[in-house]
Formats: structure tokens, sequence, C-alpha cells
């Protein structure tokens, strides 16, 4: 583990900056935003989440996928995605960072998805773990935890010092660039960091949804969950906005649109939402007609569908964002507690 | 309050019963008291309905769907909604017939987005206290905060209540308008150059993630089918195909509800990235006043807009905009 003072932020990123591009949060005028780091931008750590996740990294809102360029009778494909060169996502938080282990097994899965694995290859991610929770937060519900290791860098604050841990290959090399800015630890340093890291735990366990239990969604429940009448009640306040997706770490679903740009046509995907109408949409008509409907197919495929698929791992981080941020104050744990789930 | 929140209750609860309404559109508890959703309540769970400091969220757009069932159906109307109510009702989305209007009063609602702007983390549950201050609980302790520190910004300029017959009334007394000037921040962006303007809108505007949260809070945007959403448009867009779209869409929705817009405020409340869209529609407020004579959408059922209401006195669009703004446009 390497440390530096906690003052020294700026000056790491921008050390970091140099060989990579940067993406640090910084505040915005709603909340903190990652930005592309810039000498002389002010590092916000202190926010629990960002507005959006850093899954827009990997699997950017919009993405050029080919286009079509004519000329008289001749038509040119031209494969313009994105050239690929590294970056680094830094002070990502444990449950964005585990939110890129269900998205992986989305995309890098046979077939691989080579838009998404080049932009994961040549991604290199600082994990920062957390210091004070939010109301909202309920990671552990799905065994995660506010100070979880996982990206190529662990961080921890403690104590005025920024601590680093690196976790992978990417990560270590990551941190040897800039070694000459770093120190090395010792003992007292190590129980700095074990201390913080109980510290944010035991406010953790008190927290409100910490004891959100998932029980009720063990095994398949497909039929049990799917003719609920709960979702009558649930789904009748649904506006059929597209918050709750465009704001999650773990939400997926994409559309594939062609734009005529005048002098060809540029085929791009997108993020979609199955809160929208015409997400199923298709030759032969649309088999959801209701927001009901939309609404049961979000929360049945991150709780019932995806795990059913994926050895039992909920679609789920618990970063609290769809709490934070409904129009209607409609979410994810409102769903789990109306269905059976417990909070204990 | 908490007097005039039970005196609501049992009225609801007595439609129920007498078969009046087979449901009543109200608020429901969250998960930290802050977060109340909109509800649709029967006899048995009417006992749950709540109302608060909290319940910013306009209840008038749902009775377009909700009036076009069988039966009818109750819904409460802080006074800011019922200019949305008569806005409605003037454009036939809702058939008066089959709603039970109740009016309740309201003395500002809580921007819980202030409260965490001022460094409040774990926000538990809060609550208003007798002498008007807010006191909110947290996971690392509580904090009072004055209440104009932490009201949302479209209740600084409270329009008061329209005109409208209630079918039960549970205000005192009909709402008074603030006392403050809500086309100030309008006339600060007029006072930009052109090119000022540009970019204080491309940098709101740019944080723009196409979530359409504002198109479908909107209680002036009732389109069966929205423009933005239809394949066969030539102008569906999901996502930006360019960096200009975003503010296109804003812009022409502002111009879709020009003169219906009632500067209810739910656009800004709900944006995810907190774009001061009812500026937007407010410099449109304005211009309509300046050029065709105050006017304010929704104030009572059935008027028509100036910019549907044509006379010959009107002011000539390229004359009234264009050369007033010394040809910027």
């Amino acid at each position: 583990m390497k440390k530096l003072e906690l003052t020294k932020a700026s000056a790491l990123l921008d050390a970091l900056a140099s060989g990579a591009t940067v993406y640090a949060p910084e505040k915005t005028n709603a909340g903190s935003a990652y930005k592309k780091w810039q000498s002389g931008d002010a590092v916000c750590l202190d926010e629990v989440n960002t507005v959006k996740s850093p899954k827009e990294f990997f699997f950017p809102q919009s993405e050029n996928l080919v286009s079509f360029l004519r000329e008289g009778k001749k038509i040119e494909i031209v494969d313009d995605r994105w050239e690929g060169e590294d970056f680094i996502v830094f002070g990502a938080r444990p449950c964005d960072v585990r939110s890129l282990d269900i998205l992986d097994r989305v995309f890098l899965n046979d077939p691989v998805d080579t838009f998404y694995a080049a932009r994961r290859s040549h991604g290199v991610i600082f994990t920062l773990a957390c210091t004070a929770p939010g109301e909202t937060c309920f990671c552990t519900a799905f065994g995660i935890g506010p100070a979880a290791v996982c990206g190529d860098v662990m961080m921890y604050t403690a104590g005025g010092s920024l601590y680093m841990d690196a976790q992978t290959e990417k990560g270590t090399a990551a941190l040897e660039r800039v070694s000459d800015m770093l120190s090395d630890c010792g003992e007292s340093d190590e129980k700095a960091v074990d201390d913080a890291v109980d510290s944010v735990n035991a406010i953790m366990e008190k927290a409100p949804l910490a004891g959100l239990s998932l029980d009720a969604f063990k095994g398949d429940t497909t039929k049990k969950f799917f003719d609920s009448e709960k979702w009558q009640e649930l789904s009748a306040p649904c506006i059929g906005c597209g918050t709750c997706t465009f704001v999650c770490p773990t939400c997926q679903c994409y559309d594939i649109r062609e734009f005529d740009t005048g002098h060809g046509i540029k085929r791009f995907r997108c993020w979609d939402s199955c809160m929208y109408s015409d997400f199923t949409k298709m030759a032969g008509g649309n088999p959801r007609t209701t927001q009901l409907e939309r609404f049961r197919q979000r929360f049945m495929h991150k709780l019932v569908y995806y795990p059913v698929n994926n050895d039992g791992i909920y679609s789920c981080v618990g970063c609290g964002r769809c709490l934070a941020k409904c129009p209607a104050h409609l979410n994810i744990v409102k769903v789990i507690k109306a269905l059976g789930g417990s909070n204990e | 309050m908490q007097k005039t929140v039970e005196m609501i209750k049992a009225k609801c609860a007595e439609l129920l019963a007498d078969g009046t309404v087979r449901a009543v559109i109200a608020w429901r508890d969250g998960e930290f008291s802050y977060d109340k959703a909109p509800g649709f309540f029967t006899a048995e769970d009417i006992g749950s309905l709540c109302y608060d400091c909290t319940c910013a969220p306009n209840l008038s757009k749902y009775l377009v769907k909700e009036a076009k069932k069988e039966g009818r159906v109750a819904v409460l109307l802080k006074p800011c909604d019922t200019f949305s109510f008569n806005q409605l009702l003037t454009e036939h989305r809702i058939d008066r017939e089959k709603v039970y209007v109740i009016t309740i009063p309201c003395t500002g609602k809580v921007d819980i987005e202030k409260i965490r702007d001022a460094g409040v983390r774990g926000i538990t549950s809060l609550e208003e206290t007798d002498d008007g201050n807010i006191t909110v609980h947290t996971m690392y302790g509580d904090k009072t905060f004055e209440k104009n520190d932490v009201k949302l910004a479209r209740c600084f300029y409270c329009k008061g209540s329209a005109d409208i017959e209630a079918d039960f009334n549970a205000m005192e007394e009909k709402k008074a308008p603030a006392d403050s000037d809500r086309l100030e921040e309008v006339r600060r962006l007029e006072a930009m150059t052109a090119e000022e303007r540009y970019d204080y809108w491309r940098g709101e505007l740019s944080r723009c993630i196409r979530c359409n949260a504002c198109r479908n809070v909107c209680p002036a945007c009732t389109c069966e089918k929205c423009v933005f959403d239809n394949d066969q448009s030539g102008v569906a867009s999901k996502a930006n195909a360019n960096t200009f779209e975003e503010s296109m869409f804003h812009i022409i929705r502002a111009y879709h509800v020009a003169g219906r817009c009632t500067d209810c405020g739910e656009c800004s409340r709900v944006c995810p990235q907190r774009i001061p869209l009812h500026l937007l529609n407010r410099k449109f407020i304005k211009d309509i006043d300046d050029n065709y004579g105050e006017y304010q959408a929704g104030m009572e059922a059935g008027t028509l807009s100036p910019v549907t209401a044509y006379t010959k006195e009107d002011a000539d669009p390229s004359e009234a905009v264009f050369m007033k703004n010394g040809g910027e446009g």
C-alpha cells in the first residue's frame, strides 16, 4: 500500500493525467459528476454518489457503431468506432465498480461486445472506499459494503492521507507511473486504514436500509412474482420517464438507431429504457402496452430474470440513485419490500 | 396542519365509503418521510394518506388517465396545482364531472437537494416544526433549517390559488400570491449578451440525459404520442446524436407549451440534473405578457391564451421580438 497527503490529490491527478485521460468527480450545479480532469480542476471526493454512474465510460449513452458514405452508386462502409486509448476512472465508489461485474456478464460473454470490451481493457479504475454512506445506500444487501475491495487500485481516506493499494497489474502499472509522489506505508498506516474501514462498516450497519433482505427472491421466483397483484399499486404513480434507468449503474439495454448526416448515414447505439413506451415495439406490434408491464419488467429483470440466469447475482448494487432521483419517489427498495423482502 | 390532514382524510374516507368516488389521488409515505409518492387510495388504505411540506408532486396530470376510467375520482390539489387543473379542463383533457376536487392548503414545499447542498448526508426523516422551521434527522445527527433556506425554488414565486370551484375546500382562505417577481431571473438572462446567454444555456442543457422526466411530468405535455417518441416523425431521438440536440428538445418543448404552461415548476423539480427548465417557459410567459398583455394560463378554466386568440391589435412578431432585441434575435 502507498500513500500521499490528501491535499495533494489534485497534484496526483495532474500526474496521472499526463499519461492517460483521467475522469474524476467534480462539483457541478447538480451534485457531483465525472469530468475529464484538467490541471486546475478541484476534485470532489466527499459526495456519496455522482448523479450518473461511471458506467458511461464503458458503455456510453450514445456510441458510434458504423457509418455508410454514398458516392454515386458506391457505398463505403466506415468502421468509426472509438479507437481506444488508456483512461483512468478516479474515485469510483465500490457499488459502482461492482456494477461492472454485472455488465461484464452481459457484454463479455459470448458473443463478446467488442465495443464494450475495448473500453473495459483500456480503463483503469481507482476505487474509493466510502466514509459517510447516505440514507439511500444499501450495497450491503448485495454483499458489497462501503469499503469492498475492488477495481484496479483500492483507495481509502484516513487521517488526512489518501491510501492506495494496487489490486491488478493495470493498477500496479498506474501507481508505478506516479511512484515518486507516493510514500510507503508502515504499520500505523495499515491500522489507520483498518480503523477507517471498521468505522464506515459500523455506520453502514446502522443505515436505514442496511437490513434489507432479498431472501424472498432466492431461487426461480418468476411465476410467483410475475403475476403479483402488487404491481398495480407499485407502478400506478410511475410517469414512464427514463430517470431510474439512466442513473442506474447496472441498466444495460440499448437501442440501435441511424442518423442521416446529410452526406451519409451514421449508425449508433444509445441507452434505452424499458420504461419507454416503444421499448419493445417490433414490426409485429408491442407486447408491453401498459406502464404496469414496463415497470414490472424493469424490476423483474433486476431481481428475478438476471439472477436466474447469472448464478443468483442480482442486477442491483444498492447505490441508491433511483431512490434519490425518481420524480414520483418509486424505487427498487419499495418493490423489494412490497414483494416480500424484509428490512430488519 | 395536522388537523387539516385529519379533516382531509376523514372527507376522503367518507367519499370512498358512500361511493361518491372510486379512488382518491393523494400522497403515500415513502422510505424516509421526505419522499412521499403520489398514491391511488381506496377505502382499505385511505388511512395511510399523508400530506406535509414534502408533498411536492403535482397530482393533476394523473387525472388525464384516471378521469377516462369508469366512475369518479377525487384528487388533492395544492394551490399551484389548481392552475394546472384549470388548464387541463380548458384543453378538454379532463372531464370535470369525473373528478371530485379537494383543494388543500400549502405553506411551501421543501427541496431535499437544497438540504443536501448544505452538506447534510444520511437524511432519514424531516419535519416542519410549529415555528415553521425544518428539522432534519440524519444518520449523523440532527440539523434545523429556516424553511426559506430549503424551500423549493418555485415556492418563492408562489402564484397563490387559481379561480376554481372545488367540490370540497380544505383551505381556510384562498392562497394569495407571494410578494415576489417571478420574472426577475428571466430579466437577468435577457440582460446578458446573446453569446453569454448561449453559453449559459449550453452549460445547463449539456447536462441533459434525455430521460424525459420533464416532459412526462408536465401537465401541459399531454399528447398521446410525443413527436420525439414517434419513429415516423423523423425527429425521434432517444439520445443526442449531436451536442445541439438536447437544446433543441427543450426549446421545442418550451415552444409547444407556450401560452399553456402555468409555471407549476414540475419540470425543474424532477430534473435529475437540476437544469432550470422553468426559465425557458418563463421567458415565453414574459414575452406573452409584454406583447399581448398579462396572462396567467390556468387562472380560470375555459380562457383562450393570447397565442391562440388572434386579434387585429396583436403585436407583429418581427417587430415585437426581433427588433426589440436590437436585431440579435
